[in-house]
């Protein structure tokens, strides 16, 4: 008879359940392959009952078994690299990249959801050794749901202000409003960017959103995204109708143009503040006096 | 692996002989304004090259 047999059961349950529920597919169609939630439920499984069985390990008085916490992170870490590893090499066939830096993000999320799926696991049957299944399922559920909206990190509507901007060419240099965005030199491309091209101007609310704004990474996650959402009218002889965002360094603005397939204008507005904020182009410069004099 | 050169010239097309000369690009002349753009879109699809003006005649092919 296995001593702490419930708990290890409700921790391990509650821990897959909790990855599973964070694993819930999403419109950037990732990991919309069906193998690639078969490795990550695999993972999350063990993630699980690693987390189940450390404090009844340790109540028997199995201290080594705690080292093999250890071994599960260098585990974890194996699956960053092979989410970026795959990544990249999806992205080199993509239209529109993600770009190095929103790999990065999506690859260390997929670290990190493990380790909360060991800490719903330790939890859930810690409880349920001190009192008993019922409360340390409650305990367990109660924890999910505190821990889920880390899930969802902070998006572009919270840092900047996204409107529609006007289209213009001057010469063969197309606008945003104020914004260079290049230099188109086929007029017939032109007259389809007037026709079908979107301009999305994007106005960071303070300084700390300028400098996020700046990261170069951050504005190609905007582009791919926008792309995804609502495709792009372009194939690979066509560079000139690669979307881009480009920055107006003067004021801080930054414009996105796109030939979306999909008319309608304001949904790219919508697309952009769906954009989730990369956290490696986070800056806070606000935080520092320096940073708070220079604002001035 | 695949080795590609970025952001440099692959082909210059002008009506304007004047203008460019020398250098290691193939120089495309055209007799007029229609023709330029026509060679150069022709040659925009064919190397996956983005084609930017000069605004003087003149067109230059490059890799992003």
């Amino acid at each position: 008879m296995i001593v702490h047999g419930n708990a290890i059961l409700a921790g391990v349950l509650l821990g897959f359940m909790f990855r599973l529920f964070l694993l819930r597919m999403d419109y950037r169609q990732y990991p919309s392959y069906p193998h690639g939630y078969i490795t990550h439920l695999a993972f999350g499984f063990i993630a699980a009952i690693l987390g189940a069985v450390a404090v009844p390990a340790l109540m028997a008085k199995e201290y080594t078994a705690v080292t093999f916490l250890t071994l599960a992170a260098q585990q974890f870490r194996e699956i960053r690299n092979m989410e970026r590893n795959s990544l990249r090499k999806l992205d080199e066939s993509e239209l529109v990249p993600r770009g190095p830096d929103y790999i990065e993000g999506i690859a260390r999320v997929f670290e990190g959801r493990n380790y909360l799926a060991i800490i719903v696991a330790l939890v859930t049957s810690t409880v349920t050794i001190w009192q008993n299944i019922i409360v340390g399922i409650a305990a367990g559920i109660a924890l999910s749901l505190l821990l889920g909206p880390l899930r969802k990190g902070k998006s572009m509507a919270d840092i900047v202000i996204a409107r529609l901007g006007n289209i213009r060419f001057d010469g063969p240099n197309l606008y945003v409003d104020d914004i260079l965005i290049m230099n188109v030199g086929l007029s017939s491309s032109r007259q389809l960017m007037l026709k079908y091209g979107v301009g999305v101007v994007l106005e960071p609310k303070n300084d700390d959103a300028r400098a996020t704004l700046a990261n170069l990474g951050q504005r190609q996650a905007v582009a791919h995204e926008v792309a995804t959402l609502l495709g792009v009218r372009k194939d690979v002889d066509e560079p000139e109708f690669t979307p881009l965002c480009r920055l107006n360094v003067a004021t801080g603005r930054a414009a996105l143009f796109i030939v979306p397939v999909e008319p309608d204008k304001n949904l790219a507005v919508e697309a952009v503040k769906k954009v989730p904020v990369l956290e490696s182009a986070v800056r806070l410069p606000l935080r520092t006096v320096i940073g708070q004099i220079a604002s001035d | 692996m695949e080795v590609s050169i970025r952001n440099e010239l692959v082909a210059i097309v002008t009506q304007n002989s004047q203008q460019v000369g020398g250098g290691g690009v193939p120089i495309f002349y055209a007799t007029n304004q229609v023709d330029c753009e026509r060679i150069a879109l022709c040659l925009s699809r064919t190397l996956d090259a983005m084609v930017h003006e000069l605004e003087s005649g003149t067109y230059f092919l490059t890799h992003h």
